[in-house]
């Protein structure tokens, strides 16, 4: 591979380390793990755990998609590999 | 006009519609037909993918299982949606970027081996149809309830609807009715949800109301865990599943979504990788939009329940209890001879019984909506279920014509000819998903939650170690696709089907349920493929440079045949 598109694909191996640690932390940690501890934290009607399970989730996801667009579009200009 | 004439005139609107869309976008090329052209603008691909996503069963039946589940509905509401952001970030740019038909192309050509292929083809067809004859019945289900006609004319009309537009248009067609039959399905989940959130807690976005407070002050949401403790159900708020069983679910239901074949195919439609990632954005923003609702309404619909039925008389219950009751849907039985309605958690006592897929179907006339809303959650469930299908049956068509007559049995086949037995794939899909509609097999629950743990435990491993891992080979790929596939499906017999000597709840491994057993099963392929690869030499110095080539967006032609 030329170096160019080695550091590119370690980049984006970089991006999605960080953003699936966050997909990860979001779901699986307050949405499931901690979601016992979380429920002792209230915002409104909901307990925090339990929000995070039904709602926060998935907008967390949502933002998640939009982010890794941007971070990549931006990437792919950078190293010159985006579509003409 | 009352609830039927509203019925049949808004179902018969949108059907008009969606074969007016049919004859406009009738596929004339295989390009046509497998992926739309390539050109589909990203918003509409969002769009389409939603429709295809969301059945019969997220429209219908899940904000009723949510409502039974209370928190441990948690796993579908994230395991659906969170797929796709591993579909965005791991797998939609670069299939598109590979560009071809498929994902048994993918697999067959990744590993530059015609018995992967053939395996990927299985799967694939599999996958489909446990999926497909589950919509069929939903479509039945509705047309039932609403039209008064038989459940298998239901099922009839609905084959007839998809067979005319799947075969005319191929994915062209489907991508612009499914366009359609989206806005039609969210209109008919919000505009009740608007209502009932409004009516409970004074605020009209069912997101907010949700953690909103009711007319005497309280919380909905600790109103309900009381009443929930009351009744001696476990509180609404914390579930009753194991945690590691809420893990395993909904980690296999999230691998599952980004491994099936009729969601992957949706990234080929679009002509750039950067459309690919958009278009993962757009599908989840239109599928979290009805996600986030479900479990609201879910709420709203346990609330508005407990409080009508708990400990009233039963001859005083709404219109609405008795038209149901007639279904076979509710039913009432008086243990005790009071007059009243026992509702609690021990079985003993308690004296209703509730289907749980009519909490959405009854929903508005629970709430005493306008007859027009009743009517447009009819057409709305159609539309989820039409949708659904449709698409199901376009990757069975793909994989026959395609994966199996033009890739295996007669390479040299003419395009035209190879239209034609899309077509007659179409067809032969159509009917062989229609037969199991009317005549559901038995195990047609068991097989759903299959299909979820086959795609996890076969493709999705093969596909990423295909994208990320430029060392692994066929015999790796293969070997973790067929243990892992064999893992599941003897797992699932043995504690769904009680073959293998069967075995029940505190059998199961690691404390997980069949349902969440995929997750299992996608760890044991990801370890096998990767200790058998490195035994086996890498694979080709061409098969190399097209992993290194669909790493970056550069060069994305449309997808194409060869």
């Amino acid at each position: 591979m030329k170096p160019n598109l080695k550091k590119y694909w370690s980049r984006n191996l970089k991006y999605l380390l960080i953003l699936l640690t966050i997909w990860f932390s979001v779901s699986y940690g307050a949405g499931i793990l901690f979601a016992d501890n979380l429920n002792s934290v209230r915002i409104g009607g909901f307990k925090l755990g339990f929000w995070f399970a039904q709602q926060g989730a998935i907008y967390v996801f949502v933002i998640l998609i939009l982010v890794y667009v941007r971070l990549m579009n931006r990437l792919d200009k950078e190293f010159d590999v985006d579509e003409k | 006009m009352d609830v039927q004439s509203w019925t049949f005139t808004l179902v018969g609107i949108t059907f008009a519609m969606y074969i007016i869309i049919a004859i406009w976008s009738r596929a004339s090329s295989t390009n046509d037909f497998y992926v739309a052209g390539g050109g589909v603008s990203p918003l509409a691909n969002g769009m389409a993918t939603a429709a295809d996503w969301m059945s019969a069963a997220s429209f219908i039946s899940m904000a009723g299982l949510i409502s039974f589940m209370g928190y441990d509905g948690a796993v579908y509401l994230m395991g659906w949606t969170g797929g796709y952001v591993l579909l965005a970030l791991l797998l939609a740019p670069y299939l598109r970027k590979f560009g071809k038909y498929t994902v048994p192309d993918f697999i067959g050509d990744r590993y530059y081996s015609n018995i992967a292929r053939t395996v990927a083809v299985i799967c694939a067809i599999i996958v489909s149809f446990t999926y497909v004859a589950g919509q069929m019945r939903g479509v039945g289900v509705v047309f039932a309830r609403f039209l008064e006609v038989p459940v298998n004319t239901g099922v009839f009309i609905g084959m007839i609807i998809v067979l005319f537009y799947a075969t005319l248009g191929g994915m062209k067609g489907i991508t612009y009715t499914q366009v359609a039959q989206y806005c039609i399905l969210i209109f008919a989940f919000m505009v009740p949800a608007f209502f009932i959130s409004f009516q409970l807690t004074g605020n009209i976005i069912p997101q907010v109301g949700f953690g909103g407070t009711l007319s005497d002050g309280t919380y909905l949401l600790d109103k309900l865990d009381g009443l929930h403790k009351e009744l001696g159900f476990a509180e609404y708020t914390s579930g009753s599943k194991s945690m590691i069983d809420v893990f395993a679910i909904t980690f296999a239901l999230m691998v599952g979504t980004a491994g099936l074949p009729h969601v992957i195919v949706r990234f080929f439609t679009v002509s750039k990788v950067r459309d690919a990632r958009m278009s993962a954005g757009w599908a989840l923003i239109f599928i979290a939009i009805l996600y986030t609702t479900a479990p609201a309404i879910a709420a709203f619909a346990r609330t508005n329940l407990i409080e009508t039925v708990a400990e009233k008389n039963y001859s005083q219950m709404p219109k609405w209890f008795s038209n149901w009751e007639k279904t076979g849907l509710i039913s009432f039985e008086d243990k005790n001879k009071d007059g009243k309605i026992q509702y609690v958690a021990d079985p003993n006592k308690n004296e209703l019984t509730i289907d749980r897929d009519i909490m959405v179907l009854a929903n508005p006339e629970i709430a005493k909506l306008p007859n027009w809303v009743v009517g447009l959650v009819a057409a709305g469930g159609l539309a989820a279920a039409l949708s659904t299908a449709a698409g199901l049956l376009l990757v069975i068509s793909a994989s026959i014509s395609h994966d199996l007559i033009k890739k295996q049995i007669k390479p040299d086949i003419s395009e035209k000819s190879e239209l034609v037995w899309a077509r007659i794939g179409a067809v032969i899909a159509v009917c062989i998903a229609g037969y199991f509609g009317i005549n559901p097999p038995g195990f047609v629950a068991a097989v759903v939650a299959l299909a979820f743990g086959l795609a996890a435990a076969s493709f999705f491993p093969a596909i990423i170690l295909g994208i990320f891992d430029k060392r692994m080979n066929k015999e790796g790929a293969i070997a973790g696709m067929v243990i892992g596939i064999l893992l599941m499906l003897f797992y699932m017999m043995k504690y769904k089907l009680g073959l293998f000597g069967g075995g029940t709840k505190d059998d199961w491994w690691f404390g997980i349920s069949p349902e969440g057993f995929g997750t299992v099963a996608m760890v044991v392929n990801f370890v096998i493929s990767f200790t058998i690869s490195r035994f086996y030499p890498a694979p080709p110095e061409e098969v190399q440079e097209m992993v290194e080539s669909i790493r970056y967006p550069r060069g994305a032609g449309e997808a194409t045949h060869s």
